[in-house]
């Protein structure tokens, strides 16, 4: 009662409205609410966390990268010293770190990708039920992490007779006695790469799996209607041109998939480092030199390295699945 | 004609066969290794070691998983306390990465500031990031911010997740902009628009955010090696990692590490059958143009 009565009264106790005091409250609510509805604020947490963690890294890495630091005295400015180090006299890196690197991702990340594909596909060709199920045992293997990884495979490939693989191929007259598969270096990096394989179907898979199911229908019917004639023609040029945002990420992710991969030879194999440095990756490398060695400089040296190869491929990715047309 | 609708059937057709066939005969060589862990886990001694080597497990025990309980126990620290780091680590990492990324997302899609389309394409750049190349600054930073060997540094490094991001941000821009219109005519300010309309509107977004956090999480096993070295603050899958690494050494480390392999494993595994409906219904807007 009182407040509606207020209304209808002369505004005597009321301050004028030019009165400083209501127009400083009104100001300091005005940059409350400008700063409560400022973009800056919602991007800020990100942002800072985004620069600690990612940007800076990488500023540190490229700036200990021209250094000699060994942690406990003040970095020391070498120029370009590691990367000469690096390119002319770490036969480790040159013959191991570097050709496992490639070789385990020119494999498992172009063949992981290309099954990625044709298992998504597959996938879109049957019904929605039977598909989830397919769908989750063939992601399944992603989530495994290393952990898990070591147990099984170096069980089933275990160089004894109690190995299982070794016990089938010798049940089957294959072989004529265990093959010793993680500890022979020609043996150890394929078993890598086939574990990489079998783990590949990630997020990448499920993007594609998902651009796949998005296409719209009648883009195929209007393309038989214009003589597509089989199903070949119809995946290059319906379905995949349909779908490129998906087909990039997927590149992106099986990129990071397998250049993040560190330390599975070891794993593999029971020991750091791996008979001979088989399947000996970048990353371990540089893991070694700045944990092991606790000479961070070179390390970084060596993760830049690594970061730039990345890099590279991503270009790639872009070139052939781009919109940069 | 017809072939054009063998895209997503509803129902069985014989020329579906030839995909049934192909995705089981995959399915069961992708499922081999993880029944195989099941089974592993599950058998007692004499048949982990016995000759023949048996697949399946054939009588059923739950030796192995007192023994893992025993084995942490005697090591000084009880399982128990590593499963509650990770737990306690796990669910502060999910809910700091939804609120930070979503927030984030919002404004990178739906708000105007300058330097949101750099921030965005560094972001997309960003995705091909290979944290563990850089541990070694990542240390320094960690020191230098005073969290080593605290459980900030556990949870810090992973609050940077570039693909929350960038999923959260695809998602928000299919919400057409006359809805936010709407809302703020009606007087509502971004906090509101993003409170009452972004979240409960991306929720497969973050649902799929929150699974791709926690595996991140719940396998982490760097920052228990590298930003600490106090015992009781580590998380469970690095104690799994050096109980496997040293399972050579004792007799029942292989049901041991079976064990380990299927903790880590399974709650991974549940989510996901639990949640895939709405991580496939976010996965549509994931590419990159």
């Amino acid at each position: 009662m009182e407040k509606s009565s207020s209304i209808n009264q002369p505004s005597v106790n009321r301050p004028p409205l030019n009165s400083p005091t209501k127009s400083k409250s009104r100001q300091m609510k005005n940059l409350f609410y400008k700063v409560k509805n400022s973009p800056y604020l919602f991007i800020l947490p990100y942002a800072t966390l985004f620069t600690l963690l990612i940007i800076m890294p990488v500023l540190v890495a490229v700036f200990l990268s021209f250094t000699y630091f060994n942690t406990v005295q003040f970095p020391e400015f070498v120029g370009f010293q590691n990367y000469i180090d690096l390119f002319t006299g770490d036969t480790v890196f040159l013959q191991h770190a570097v050709s496992s690197t490639l070789l385990y991702a020119v494999i498992v990340g172009p063949i992981g990708y290309m099954m990625a594909f044709f298992l998504a596909w597959m996938l879109s060709q049957v019904p929605h039920n039977v598909r989830t199920i397919y769908t989750v045992i063939i992601y399944s293997p992603s989530v495994t992490g290393p952990v898990m990884m070591a147990i099984v495979w170096r069980v089933l490939f275990s160089g004894d007779q109690v190995g299982y693989l070794n016990f089938w191929l010798l049940e089957w007259n294959v072989i004529k006695e265990p093959v010793q598969f993680l500890q022979s270096p020609e043996f150890l990096v394929p078993v890598m790469i086939f574990v990489g394989l079998w783990g590949s179907m990630g997020v990448g898979f499920l993007a594609m799996l998902a651009g796949l199911m998005n296409i719209d229908k009648s883009l195929y019917e209007a393309a038989y209607i214009d003589g597509i004639r089989n199903r070949w023609q119809e995946i290059f040029f319906i379905t995949i041109p349909s779908m490129k945002p998906q087909m990039l990420f997927g590149a992106v992710m099986a990129i990071i998939g397998t250049f993040n991969a560190s330390g599975i030879a070891a794993t593999l194999s029971g020991g750091t480092p791996p008979p001979q440095y088989a399947g000996w990756l970048i990353v371990d490398h540089a893991n070694d030199f700045g944990f092991i060695r606790y000479e961070m400089g070179y390390a970084s040296a060596v993760t830049v390295v690594l970061l730039l190869i990345v890099l590279l491929f991503n270009k790639i990715s872009y070139r052939l699945f781009g919109e940069s047309k | 004609m017809a072939n054009s609708m063998k895209i997503n059937p509803r129902k069985f057709h014989r020329d579906q066969l030839k995909f049934h066939g192909a995705l089981t005969f995959l399915s069961i060589f992708m499922a081999l290794p993880i029944l195989f862990i099941f089974n592993h886990a599950f058998k007692p001694f004499t048949e982990l070691f016995a000759y023949p080597p048996r697949f399946f497990v054939q009588s059923p025990t739950l030796e192995n998983f007192r023994l893992l309980i025993n084995f942490s126990a005697e090591s000084g620290m009880p399982l128990s306390r590593y499963v509650f780091n990770s737990l306690y680590v796990t669910i502060l990492v999910i809910l700091l990465t939804l609120f930070i990324s979503s927030l984030a997302a919002f404004a990178l899609s739906k708000l105007e500031f300058k330097g949101k389309d750099t921030f965005n394409k560094i972001n997309t750049l960003a995705l091909i990031f290979v944290p563990l190349a850089v541990a070694i600054p990542r240390f320094f930073i960690i020191v230098n911010l005073g969290i080593f060997n605290t459980y900030w540094a556990h949870i810090i490094p992973l609050l940077a997740m570039p693909i929350g991001i960038f999923l959260l941000k695809q998602f928000i821009d299919q919400i057409p902009n006359e809805l936010l219109e709407a809302a703020r005519i009606d007087g509502a300010g971004n906090m509101r628009v993003y409170w009452s309309i972004i979240l409960p509107l991306v929720t497969p977004a973050l649902v799929t955010v929150a699974i791709l956090t926690f595996q991140a999480s719940w396998g982490n096993v760097e920052s228990s090696a590298i930003f600490m070295d106090k015992e009781s603050i580590r998380t469970l899958p690095f104690y799994m990692e050096t109980l496997v690494s040293q399972s050579g050494n004792i007799v029942a480390g292989a049901g041991l590490s079976a064990v380990a392999g299927l903790i880590m494993f399974v709650p991974n595994l549940i989510l996901f059958i639990i949640l895939q409906n709405k991580v496939m219904n976010s996965m549509a807007h994931t590419g990159i143009k």
